[in-house]
């Protein structure tokens, strides 16, 4: 195999990786904290994605325009994280798991007929801002800007992450929360603004990658069962509610999906749902968590 | 209590629903059948979900093993019903005995994302192993096991062949539904739910919790297997949509909507989704909205489901007669 080939291949999983990891982190974030485990975060994504396109439909096709239109997405989805914390899921705290996982399947069911109904069942599609439409050479293969431009986002975001959660207040705060909710709110912090800004965050990332996506793949329903259990793979390699272990995560499992198309075409998707449960089975917490 | 055991309540829904051939029309039969399948999917997630304590989001994998065994024996090596229903019972008790060895010595949220990754294991399987389970396509037309001897049965002489399978299956239903509720009512259910309530206790009083766990795994597998068997018949064929996880949500909701905590809940949910899905699905297409919407119901207004809320009331309105 051609040098310029592997190196295809191993771009394509690096972008395949970072956009997981930019979804996947909002849900390892809220399983750290909250310890749920929310299905919905695949809804909010797709809700990303259908929110940019209506938003690009408005603006003028321009680059600020698409910075725009995510912008806006994420905001509008970290808002309806908002809503839903405080309307529903608040009350769901003391309950068991059971309920908690089903709430958030009830949402995925509800959200997913919302957006049928509001945007149809036909695939939509946003270009890429003209900024960032063409492609460069390296290694003899021509690579997408737009690719680049995720590759180095996903970095940047882990690194402002693991600022934002260890070298900050708020950041100190949830760390606590992660650790004992009991002691922390004993202590007279405001428990409940954390878990719900936590919540706000992480559907805000979720919009926010399902915006920035539009420009690759095509928005069909669908898309948010489709994605949730990817970023569960990635979640549970990396290790559940830890930060850079999402991070590692995604790019093992972009490499694994690349390259394993290569090896046993037709196994890939197998190989991915072996690697998580094999993780599960050996290092529950994950290659980069640390054990409950 | 005293009241259900004068009148034998199951006998007489069984008998009922046996005479939906005659009474009632082709469509009446094609729903009673699914309803009958789902209720026993239903009830054995519900030994663990229930009885156990454990919450599976991967059960529809044992439904789907059970399903594409029975299907590819039938279909690809003409093996005659008899033997291919068992054996696939057996290849998802099987299946479950191995996947279940490194489920239950997870806990909670571990367990149930263990369980999800075997369910999308089976699934990828279905999904890309063209030459078994014929990928993408499924298996279409898997054939009717011989049922000609129905014909010998008084007043079965000229029903239709989807009639006798409607009839076979409520009868393999109806014995393996006898079989679970004699398991659960068993030393060995109570103490399933003894461990539900309290692992540790049950532990420190020498019980292998693990092994229980185990065992209720394999039996909820096996007759998971049973009901895919079925439902691979009835719906003329085995695909691999049948087995993506969302299918195993469904089944859980079936559960908790007729309500965990009593045996006949889970049929009771079964027949309420599958008949309320029929009436929905015929006027709009927003039937996944539907659902979640008596999900959101369910969870803050009814947590005990149908059965329960059912119960609670008939318990009050005794104590306040007494009163």
């Amino acid at each position: 195999m051609a040098p310029s080939f592997l190196f295809s291949q191993f771009m394509g999983g690096l972008t395949t990786a970072m956009f997981l990891f930019l979804i996947a982190s909002g849900l390892s974030l809220v399983f750290g904290v909250m310890r749920v485990i929310n299905f919905a975060h695949g809804s909010f994504y797709m809700l990303g994605a259908y929110l940019a396109w209506q938003v690009m439909r408005w603006v003028h096709p321009s680059s600020g325009g698409f910075w725009l239109a995510a912008l806006t997405a994420a905001l509008g989805v970290g808002l309806l994280g908002v809503v839903i914390e405080r309307l529903f899921f608040r009350s769901l705290y003391g309950r068991e798991e059971l309920y908690q996982l089903l709430f958030t399947y009830a949402l995925v069911l509800i959200l997913g007929d919302a957006a049928k109904y509001i945007w149809g069942v036909d695939q939509l599609s946003v270009s890429a801002p003209p900024v960032l439409a063409g492609s460069v050479r390296m290694f003899g293969t021509q690579q997408p800007l737009y690719s680049l431009f995720i590759i180095v986002l996903g970095p940047l975001i882990a690194f402002f992450g693991w600022l934002g959660l260890n070298r900050t207040g708020v950041g100190r705060m949830v760390r606590a929360a992660q650790m004992d909710r009991e002691m922390l709110d004993a202590l007279g912090a405001n428990v409940r603004t954390i878990y719900t800004g936590m919540f706000a965050f992480s559907a805000f990332l979720a919009g926010l990658s399902g915006a920035l996506v539009t420009p690759i793949e095509s928005i069909v329903p669908g898309m948010d069962v489709l994605i949730i259990v990817q970023a569960f793979i990635v979640v549970v390699i990396g290790g559940m509610g830890s930060f850079w272990g999402t991070f590692w995560g995604s790019v093992i499992y972009g490499q694994v999906l690349s390259f394993g198309i290569l090896i046993l075409p037709g196994f890939s998707l197998f190989s991915v749902f072996a690697l998580m449960a094999v993780i599960l089975i050996v290092r529950p917490w994950g290659l980069f968590g640390r054990p409950l | 209590m005293t009241a259900s055991r004068r009148v034998p309540w199951t006998l007489i829904v069984f008998v009922v629903l046996a005479t939906v051939p005659w009474v009632g029309s082709r469509y009446d039969t094609f729903l009673a059948a699914q309803i009958v399948i789902d209720a026993l999917f239903a009830v054995s997630l519900n030994l663990l979900l229930g009885t156990t304590g454990l919450v599976s989001f991967g059960h529809v994998a044992y439904f789907g093993v059970g399903a594409y065994v029975c299907g590819i024996l039938m279909k690809t090596y003409g093996v005659p019903f008899v033997l291919a229903f068992p054996a696939a019972g057996l290849g998802a008790a099987l299946f479950a005995l191995i996947s279940g060895y490194f489920c239950v010595r997870l806990i909670k949220l571990y367990f149930a994302m263990l369980t999800l990754a075997f369910s999308q294991i089976v699934w990828a399987i279905a999904y890309k192993w063209n030459d078994v389970t014929g990928g993408d396509q499924g298996l279409p037309e898997i054939p009717y096991p011989n049922l000609d001897w129905i014909n010998a049965l008084p007043g079965c002489g000229d029903l239709r062949i989807s009639d006798k399978f409607y009839l076979l299956t409520l009868a393999l239903v109806a014995i393996s539904l006898a079989v679970l509720h004699r398991i659960v009512r068993s030393p060995f259910g109570r103490m399933l739910t003894t461990i539900r309530d309290n692992p540790e206790r049950a532990a420190f009083i020498g019980v292998n919790v693990r092994a229980y766990q185990l065992a209720a795994f394999v039996v909820a597998g096996a007759f998971a297997g049973a009901a895919g068997a079925l439902y691979g018949i009835f719906s003329r064929g085995v695909f691999a949509d049948y087995v993506f996880w969302s299918k195993s949500a469904e089944v859980i909701i079936m559960a908790i909507l007729g309500g965990m905590d009593f045996f006949w809940g889970p049929p009771v949910g079964a027949l309420v989704i599958v008949w309320l899905n029929q009436k929905i699905t015929a006027y709009t297409e927003y039937w996944p909205f539907v659902l979640g919407a008596i999900l959101l119901v369910l969870l803050f207004a009814l947590p005990g489901g149908i059965v329960g809320g059912v119960h609670a009331l008939w318990t009050r309105l005794r104590g306040r007669g007494r009163a």
